[in-house]
């Protein structure tokens, strides 16, 4: 189920200004890919084209190609919405939809797109979805209650459930811990680790520690100065990139010495 | 001490002299007894008399602080007074108006009033029923047309116009409608269905079209600042489930966003319900119940009031009191929006769980 991702020499533009240049790397099926660098280098940028997320800003647009298990991301008969049924997102601020209960908010991407559901099926998808998450012992007793009640890791997490429920084959997290203290990012990774057997993990993260200790690959983009383009410097094992990268910057920037 | 510094060494340094707690009153008294002193032996009237004293009690606090305290606390208490004293103004005109129009309507009210036409009533206190009926129907179209048309504007706005030129004019022409006076309105109103029905066409419903000019800017305005209100954060984790962008705003901007529709649609309601000139012009007025929108004259409480006080006939004693109770009667279904405005975006809030 899990897909692989082939990306060559992507260009991604915000109207006319170049902000990621030149990527191309492969994104392994079932396995934990993490993004690093500094702030604006463009790994955010680039993980939103992976979904075509890119577009949703105006005068957004990719050159290169992406290609999902032999298949092109951008090919004009390629509808987005079905590529972003199939590559979930968790977004750096937890986002529950304030007007649905637990229950509703875990429903909403199978509800919002026409699913008719039985009351059996919709329960079970809930709880499967929410033990998926780490969350349903938490909630079990309050599925009813607004997904905007819970704390900031709860809701995180809430948003994980969401973004499995609609069975992705990938899933796309952009510093889904950034907003979360040290024990709600714990139960995060953890999760990281189970969904990796079933589910295809890109994740951007400032957290280096963090990189290191999910991932099997880690990829090291940064920038040339303010308003150049960002690029990608260096793929490797993450082993690899915390031992003996290749690259004196991803040296330089994973030792502390700038970034 | 020639010692440059200024913030103090010691609490002590830091404390100072402080007016009694009721010094204000204290003040007040001192001044409304001035002021009636002096107003009575140069023989004013009671406004002038409060004037007087509030500006005594302005300076007279002023500089009763100023010599105890210290120049901050008497501006600060000279600060505090003239927002009072702005509070007191802006409440003159709404709590003697709320006055005049309840002594004077609240006599009025009773069955007979609110269910009896004025048909064949000559001589005697009739009733506004026709009138109410007529200001509900006629407000209901006005609201069955703006709400749509405004609606669906405001998302076109927010959610695809962006700062398109297109979207720029939309607003630039919204921003205009705001402007036009009422009574253009209703000759518009009369002069397009002078053209589609015939010359002279006065019914309800052309009432509605020229409400709804005025209603759809308010809620095209006021809905799209609730759109604008709603984080981009809900519309991206929508399309992030794969969620197309038509039900995205169906199903989460425009829930979201709800309670506040709400209010601002209640209170476009509110805005036109009490408009005069444009229904006297395309609606006309009638002594009798009319429930046919498209058919007919039709009386409103605006107009029936305009009416009553202007041309009360053989009885204006009667029909006067009867205007000031149909403008309690107009009030109350003001303030009833805004109650049912009120509860509504309380129910349709996002809930937080707490």
């Amino acid at each position: 189920m899990a897909k692989s991702i082939d990306v060559s020499d992507l260009n991604i533009y915000y109207g006319d200004f170049l902000a990621v240049e030149g990527v191309s790397m492969t994104i392994k099926a079932r396995s934990v890919t993490a993004f690093i660098g500094p702030s604006g280098c463009g790994k955010s940028t680039f993980l939103r084209t992976l979904n075509r997320m890119h577009e949703v800003i105006p005068g957004a647009h990719v050159e290169g190609k992406v290609m999902v298990d032999g298949q092109s991301l951008y090919d004009p008969s390629v509808d987005p919405v079905e590529v972003r049924r199939m590559i979930g997102m968790v977004f750096q601020r937890p986002n529950p939809f304030p007007t649905m209960s637990i229950y509703e908010n875990v429903l909403a991407g199978v509800r919002l797109n026409n699913k008719k559901l039985s009351k059996r099926d919709a329960d079970d998808l809930v709880e499967k979805s929410l033990q998926g998450a780490n969350l349903w012992n938490e909630v079990k007793d309050r599925l009813n209650k607004p997904g905007m009640g819970l704390s900031g890791g709860q809701q995180q997490r809430l948003c994980i459930a969401r973004a499995i429920a609609v069975e992705p084959q990938i899933l796309l997290m952009d510093e889904p811990c950034s907003a979360l203290d040290p024990i709600s990012t714990s139960a995060i990774e953890d999760l990281i680790h189970q969904l990796k057997e079933q589910y295809t993990i890109v994740i951007v993260t400032h957290n280096m520690q963090q990189a290191a200790r999910v991932s099997e690959d880690t990829a090291f983009f940064n920038l040339a100065g303010a308003g150049k383009p960002g690029r990608l410097i260096e793929m490797n094992p993450t082993k690899k990139i915390f031992s003996v990268p290749d690259e004196e910057a991803t040296e330089a920037y994973i030792s502390g010495r700038f970034g | 001490m020639t010692s440059l510094q200024t913030a103090p060494d010691t609490i002590a340094q830091a404390r100072v002299r402080r007016l009694p707690r009721f010094a204000p009153a204290i003040a007040g008294a001192v001044a409304l007894a001035a002021g009636t002193l002096l107003g009575i032996s140069l023989g004013w009237n009671v406004a002038g008399i409060v004037v007087v004293a509030v500006l005594l009690y302005l300076v007279g606090l002023n500089i009763w602080s100023r010599l105890v305290e210290n120049a901050r606390a008497a501006t600060d208490r000279m600060m505090t007074s003239l927002i009072w004293v702005a509070l007191g103004l802006a409440f003159i005109p709404l709590v003697s108006l709320l006055y005049k129009v309840i002594t004077k309507g609240a006599p009025q009210l009773n069955g007979r009033f609110l269910t009896w036409t004025m048909r064949n009533v000559i001589g005697e206190p009739g009733g506004i029923y026709h009138a109410i009926i007529g200001t509900l129907l006629i407000t209901l179209a006005a609201t069955v047309i703006s709400v749509p048309v405004g609606l669906l504007s405001a998302i076109y706005l927010v959610e695809y116009g962006g700062e398109s030129r297109m979207a720029r004019w939309i607003r630039f022409l919204v921003d205009v409608m705001t402007g036009i006076p009422s009574i253009v309105a209703g000759l518009f109103a009369y002069a397009l269905f002078a053209i589609v029905v015939g010359p002279g066409t006065q019914f309800g419903i052309g009432g509605g079209v020229a409400l709804s000019l005025l209603m759809i800017p308010i809620v095209v305005r006021s809905t799209e600042e609730m759109l604008k209100l709603v984080p981009n954060d809900l519309r991206e984790a929508s399309y992030a489930l794969g969620v197309p962008k038509w039900k995205t705003i169906v199903r989460v901007v425009l829930p979201t966003a709800m309670a506040g529709i709400i209010t601002g649609v209640t209170l476009a309601i509110a805005r036109v319900i009490g408009e005069t000139a444009p229904l006297l012009i395309i609606c006309g007025n009638t002594d009798s119940s009319n429930f046919n929108l498209f058919g007919g004259q039709m009386a409103s409480l605006p107009v029936f009031i305009y009416s009553s006080y202007t041309q009360p006939g053989r009885n204006p004693e009667i029909l006067q009191n009867m205007a000031w109770g149909g403008a309690l009667v107009l009030i109350i279904i003001v303030m009833a929006l805004n109650l049912i405005a009120r509860i509504a975006g309380r129910i349709f809030a996002p809930k937080t769980g707490h």
